[in-house]
């Protein structure tokens, strides 16, 4: 079967709903198959995987949370209240 | 982030002998992450380190009558967002969803992409984009930058509380799979369909601004 034939087995709204179990690896051999052969014909759903790729780099870009200095000295007090030495 | 179930038992031990330097260890490791989750539940800074500070008090008073039927992390986790959750639904935070049940939480049949962006039965490719995504230039730019930041934490605050938990674990805090399954105590698949709910959400909020922002800088 040519790449575009396969390709045309999927429409975009089922590529959209697949992109996770791509990204995540969790996709049987045969179906990948067809998801990227469906990518290669479709500009379009290259751009949206692009766009999810690209909001996961967003996302891992938050600045990671720290607790303060004086809640953490608390917890830690705590502690040690609770298991004298 | 996970230990073993030996780890685990060690560490335990550990933490109920009074090991001060593992203690603190164990409070340098998670409490990032606690702080993320909570932040995720209630409306301040303020409260979500007394959320975090309460859930350590709580391990701190629990470890031991804490029997290893969840990994520790796990049973950590659980206390954080028991807390948070009933903190959040106090400060009127959390939004309605919960009300809906699980199905709902797990986004149920809700497509990743809204149905009126594809083609309907009579288009002429059914299923095909109707509006198509564009291609981000220069995305690596501008997703620098803190407007989009605050967008990213707007869009995940309005997300369902599980979808919420599981996108905070697995894209923000970079836990793997296995890792955000055992804290959330979730199955393979819920997993996956929760992040996939989630992703798809935050992504057409970031698609919405940037058209916005194109929009804006086409009419200049």
């Amino acid at each position: 079967m040519s790449g575009n034939a396969l390709g045309e087995q999927m429409s975009c709204s089922e590529f959209v709903e697949l992109v996770t179990d791509y990204l995540e690896g969790r996709m049987a051999g045969a179906e990948a198959e067809v998801f990227e052969a469906h990518m290669g014909l479709c500009p379009p759903c290259l751009h949206y995987l692009d766009q999810m790729r690209a909001t996961l780099e967003a996302l891992g870009r938050i600045p990671e949370e720290s607790l303060p200095d004086g809640a953490r000295e608390t917890i830690l007090h705590a502690f040690a209240e609770r298991h004298p030495a | 982030m996970e230990g073993s179930r030996t780890e685990d038992a060690e560490l335990v031990e550990a933490l109920r002998a009074g090991d001060q330097a593992a203690f603190t260890a164990l409070v340098d490791e998670l409490s990032p992450a606690l702080m993320r989750m909570a932040l995720a539940h209630v409306p301040s800074r303020a409260i979500a380190e007394e959320v975090v500070q309460d859930t350590w008090l709580a391990v701190i008073n629990g470890i031991d009558r804490f029997e290893g039927r969840s990994a520790l992390r796990t049973w950590i986790f659980q206390i954080l967002l028991n807390k948070a959750r009933t903190r959040g639904k106090r400060e009127k935070r959390t939004l309605p969803f919960s009300s809906f049940g699980r199905r709902a939480e797990e986004g149920g049949d809700e497509p990743a992409v809204d149905a009126d962006r594809f083609q309907g039965r009579d288009g002429q490719r059914p299923g095909w984009w109707a509006r198509p995504p564009a291609e981000w230039e220069g995305v690596e730019a501008r997703i620098e930058n803190n407007e989009v930041r605050d967008l990213l934490l707007k869009a995940i605050a309005e997300l369902p509380p599980r979808q919420r938990d599981v996108i905070v674990l697995r894209d923000l805090q970079g836990y793997s799979s296995e890792e955000a399954r055992n804290v959330l105590d979730l199955s393979e698949t819920n997993q996956r369909v929760l992040l996939h709910r989630a992703r798809s959400k935050v992504r057409a909020a970031l698609e919405e601004h940037f058209e916005a922002d194109q929009a804006v800088g086409a009419t200049v």
